[in-house]
């Protein structure tokens, strides 16, 4: 998409002033709700999101079941009032795909022999979007599912980055995102290195790939500790408790 | 341990080397290193690294006591839940009573409470509960609270210390099962100091003497027990 607006400017900045391998700001919070047996609040940005864990229960229909491991069920949702236009509430192609690419992230984090037949039922509801919701609501499920106390082998997080102007950069913003050349969403395993989710959108020679996935990759190990510290301050001040 | 801080780790954690601790409780091995598997409070006892879990769903073990609320009453059993991931089954051979084919329901119907042992849990998670034991008997009666599962050792108390304590100075019938479901008898006065004392035990769950500190606010409202 052609466009008048300068993403960078002269002297380096981006439009929201922040340099080239800058994230946005990031806020999580963990163990928000108390119907659910985890969840996060996660603001990225503008992004707010929330998620929420319920589970391991009994998998219905029945035929999802499996006999041998649990199943991951994530649903992620957007908010009609979370876009600039209203969106049209319910499921759409955009969401479901998104559910089912975080459902298999998630998957290979959590031990699922321990729960033969049951369902991890993981709910992402996209309260306000600013580009990178689906890097955000991964993160936040991540927490959720810590929070609701799952065996799991890591705390998966995720993050993007793309290319605008001709440069690569990380996380980008709104109108980086609509008018920008490409994104890349990278969801990694902070502990083992390993890439759980990767999606392109645009085009990007091998080099920029390359540099792009380093970026974005750095990016998950930023974020991946301050989900670390949003799980240790909640359990650390239940405990200060007298 | 005495005035020691207790320890919360996270999920993938490293907790220390393989070789030489070994892995307990709540935790795996990867690589020579042993890391935390769930959110938890970590002991190390005799050579093993345990994380105890500070939340998460019941994990049925054959023997436990628990509180069931029948689901579903079928022609030759019932389904009872028990807080666990999945339903148990309650068979009529495993209840005291004598009971026909297909009139499970004159005995325990949808909504009745009963305490009950796990029988069985298989590979698949199947579970099998039993009321043939002694003291197991269907609820009349009294009141059933939902505690945080992982916090019941520590209502319990050392061999019981905690919960004696409590039935002591409230005079009420309590009977905790190990899936978080608590249940109280006695008068109202003695169910409302209970179910007070219960959340304050599970919200200060990790603090060290706790048992004589709730005996010392029990004895304030209760001075007539010596």
């Amino acid at each position: 998409m052609k466009s008048d607006i300068k993403l960078i400017d002269g002297s380096g900045k981006r439009l929201d002033g922040r340099t080239p391998d800058e994230l946005r700001k990031i806020k999580i919070e963990a163990g928000v709700l108390h119907r659910a047996e985890g969840s996060c609040y996660l603001e990225w940005g503008n992004n707010k999101v929330i998620a929420a864990v319920y589970g391991p229960r009994e998998a219905i229909p029945r035929h999802t079941q499996n006999p041998l491991r649990a199943i991951v069920n994530a649903r992620y949702n957007m908010a009609a009032f979370s876009v600039d236009d209203r969106k049209r509430p319910g499921p759409d192609r955009r969401s479901r795909e998104i559910s089912k690419v975080i459902s298999e992230a998630l998957e290979k984090v959590v031990i699922m022999e321990q729960f033969p037949r049951a369902s991890i039922d993981v709910n992402i509801e996209v309260l306000d979007a600013e580009a990178g919701t689906r890097c955000a609501g991964l993160t936040a499920a991540g927490v959720a599912l810590a929070d609701a106390g799952i065996p799991m082998i890591d705390i998966p997080v995720a993050c993007a980055a793309g290319k605008i102007e001709g440069q690569i950069v990380l996380d980008l913003g709104k109108e980086e995102d609509n008018f920008g050349a490409a994104d890349l969403p990278v969801a990694i395993s902070p502990r083992t290195g390993e890439i759980l989710l990767l999606q392109m959108d645009g085009h990007l020679t091998l080099d920029e790939f390359n540099k792009a996935l380093d970026l974005a990759i750095s990016g998950c190990y930023t974020v991946s500790e301050l989900q670390k510290k949003a799980l240790l301050n909640k359990y650390e001040s239940i405990m200060e408790v007298k | 341990m005495g005035t020691e801080r207790r320890e919360i780790v996270i999920p993938s954690q490293i907790l220390g080397d393989a070789a030489k601790f070994k892995a307990g409780r709540g935790t795996f091995v990867e690589g020579g290193n042993i890391y935390a598997e769930r959110l938890g409070i970590v002991t190390r006892q005799g050579g093993y690294i345990n994380v105890t879990a500070v939340k998460g769903r019941y994990d049925p073990i054959e023997g436990d006591f628990v509180i069931g609320i029948v689901e579903e009453p079928m022609a030759s059993s019932w389904l009872v839940n028990i807080n666990a991931p999945y339903p148990a089954l309650l068979h009529v051979n495993e209840v005291p009573w004598d009971v026909e084919f297909g009139e499970t329901e004159r005995y325990l119907n949808h909504g009745d409470s009963i305490m009950a042992k796990v029988l069985q849990v298989d590979a698949e998670k199947k579970l099998q509960i039993t009321l043939k034991d002694r003291n197991l008997y269907k609820i009349k009666g009294g009141l059933i609270i939902d505690v945080e599962p992982s916090k019941v050792p520590r209502i319990i108390g050392k061999k019981g210390s905690m919960i004696s304590l409590v039935k002591k100075y409230t005079r009420c019938r309590i009977f905790v099962g190990q899936n978080g479901r608590i249940w109280i008898d006695g008068d109202e006065e003695g169910i409302a100091t209970v179910i007070q004392t219960i959340k304050k035990i599970e919200e200060e769950s990790l603090t060290y003497g706790l048992t004589n500190q709730i005996e010392t606010l029990l004895k304030k409202d209760a001075k007539d027990v010596h």
